[in-house]
């Protein structure tokens, strides 16, 4: 394995167990950089257990480092760091290390991008210019952002653990949300080209640590179904020409077999427990759209009525709109989504073109279109609403 | 242990609660200002006359100016505050959700600068 790989496998790894240590992130990121810094220099073969050195280093280089400066902070940490006995590399106290770094990255007293942005520098190994670009952002103003959350996690001391019983529902779903976004940013970004696939599996990758770490929870499994039965469609929703290829025109020899199989365990893992919540039904959602050859929209409108009562929102409506469509027939589904107030949603119009196409208002439809094409934010959607609107025209 | 100022916004172009609701919103601070003594979280406390009653002084050239009203003309006032003395943000939170509750404001939760404490 060579070293940036490792780098980028490992740096969240150690950094979580050196924040442990010593308490404060950036003198654990900065320890084990410098910790790095040392292998680039001394490895020809990296050692049996890399992780475990590159954290030994770390903590000597940060008791160095501390040694030389003289602030009450750093004496405060050397005391710790001298007091603690030898890091600790069983796998659960490693695990644990990870599993505080998410919560406290995603700490409901930080803004959503820094949670983000910070998740995925500290937990995904990111650097700062890769998260700039994935979010088409100046790297300065990443950087200002990730340097201001943690500011803030030591000055307010947000503390470093996993919040237990009665909290956990609360701290957990900020968790949850900051996966599905980075899921969601790498495959509908909105802007530029339509899939930005390293933060799709980014996010998958972060999920299955947490569904590891948490298999009790139903949501969490939820979630990782849930991102893993939309991933698996990916090579299909594209074609060609890079164009967008809607599911029931989908090629489905092209879905990937083995993530639909694990996405379906997973599902069912869920169905058994019975603690339905809003990243289960939507995992169930695509579960059946991945099942057989064709979507049993029964099915789907059922969930989507379990779902909407979970999730009380315009866009779950909406969606919920293009299952009635599908059972019932477009007219009760234009009926629903005409109440819905969604501004400045491309979806909206664009499932509304659609309906009002089968309906035969075509003079309605195209109106829709052009609505939905002046609001669709990346290329390679407005693309598809305009050859949508070509072939209506 | 940290200390956190737990500060109460307070709109003041609100209308005035009645004498009513001003008596169950002092009632219900009280109570958690019993509950933070005997939790060993309670450090000071006190409420705040309307921003009217404020002045600003200024220093400039040596000397000082002095000129009426609050610092920031905001609808949003500082009306009273808690000082508490607990072992993380969490904590200072969950003081803070009570204290929202009983008064009936938002409560903006600030951590002590541990390096210039007297």
């Amino acid at each position: 394995m060579d070293l940036e790989t490792l780098y980028r496998t490992e740096y969240g790894r150690c950094v979580a167990t050196l924040t442990r240590v010593l308490g404060d992130i950036g003198l654990a990121e900065e320890a084990v950089q410098d910790a790095f810094a040392v292998a680039l220099q001394k490895w020809d073969q990296p050692p049996p257990n890399p992780g475990a050195w590159i954290v030994t280093t770390a903590r000597n280089r940060a008791i160095d480092r501390l040694r030389r400066e003289s602030t009450r902070q750093a004496r405060h940490a050397q005391a710790l760091l001298l007091h603690q006995p030898d890091e600790p590399q069983e796998v659960g106290p490693v695990r644990d290390d990870q599993l505080r770094m998410i919560f406290t990255c995603c700490h409901p007293a930080l803004s959503p991008l820094a949670q983000t942005a910070l998740t995925l520098r500290l937990l995904g190994g990111l650097e700062v210019g890769e998260i700039a670009r994935a979010y088409l952002v100046p790297e300065a103003t990443i950087s200002q952002r990730i340097v201001r959350a943690k500011k803030k996690i030591r000055d307010a001391a947000i503390p470093y653990r996993v919040p237990e019983g009665a909290e956990l529902p609360d701290r957990l779903a900020p968790v949850l949300t900051v996966l599905y976004l980075v899921f969601n940013e790498g495959y509908a970004s909105t802007s530029g080209e339509l899939l930005r696939t390293d933060l799709c599996l980014e996010a998958i990758r972060l999920a299955r640590a947490l569904a590891e770490l948490m298999p009790d929870e139903p949501e969490v499994i939820g979630l990782l179904a849930l991102l893993l039965l939309t991933e698996a469609r990916r090579p299909a929703r594209v074609g060609p020409a890079g164009e967008l290829v809607v599911l029931a025109e989908q090629d489905r020899s092209l879905w990937n077999r083995e993530l639909i199989a694990e996405g379906h365990e997973l599902v069912r893992r869920c169905l058994r427990r019975g603690q339905p919540g809003a990243y289960q039904l939507q995992a169930a959602i695509n579960a059946v759209h991945t099942d057989g050859p064709a979507t049993d929209w029964t099915q789907v409108l059922a969930l989507y009525d379990q779902l909407v009562q979970h999730v009380p929102t315009p866009i779950v409506a909406l969606n919920r709109a293009v299952a009635v469509a599908e059972v019932h027939g477009p007219a009760p589904a234009l009926a629903i989504i005409d109440e819905l107030d969604l501004p400045g949603y491309h979806l909206l119009p664009a499932a509304r073109a659609d309906l009002l196409t089968r309906l035969g208002r075509t003079a309605d439809a195209l109106a829709a279109y052009d609505e939905a094409i002046s609001l669709a934010t990346n290329d390679t959607e407005r693309a598809f609403l305009q050859t949508r609107r070509a072939r209506l025209a | 242990m940290k200390q956190y100022l737990l500060a109460v916004q307070l709109d003041e172009s609100a209308p005035a609660p009645s004498d009513r609701e001003f008596k169950e919103q002092m009632a219900r601070t009280g109570k958690v200002n019993d509950e933070m003594r005997s939790a060993g979280a309670w450090v000071f406390a006190g409420g705040l006359v309307s921003s009217h009653a404020t002045t600003v002084v200024r220093p400039g050239n040596g000397t000082t100016t002095m000129t009426d009203g609050p610092f920031a003309e905001t609808k949003e006032q500082l009306a009273g505050f808690w000082v508490i003395r607990v072992e993380d943000l969490d904590q200072a939170l969950a003081w803070a959700d009570k204290c929202a509750l009983a008064c009936e404001a938002p409560i903006e939760v600030r951590p002590f600068d541990e390096y210039s404490q007297a």
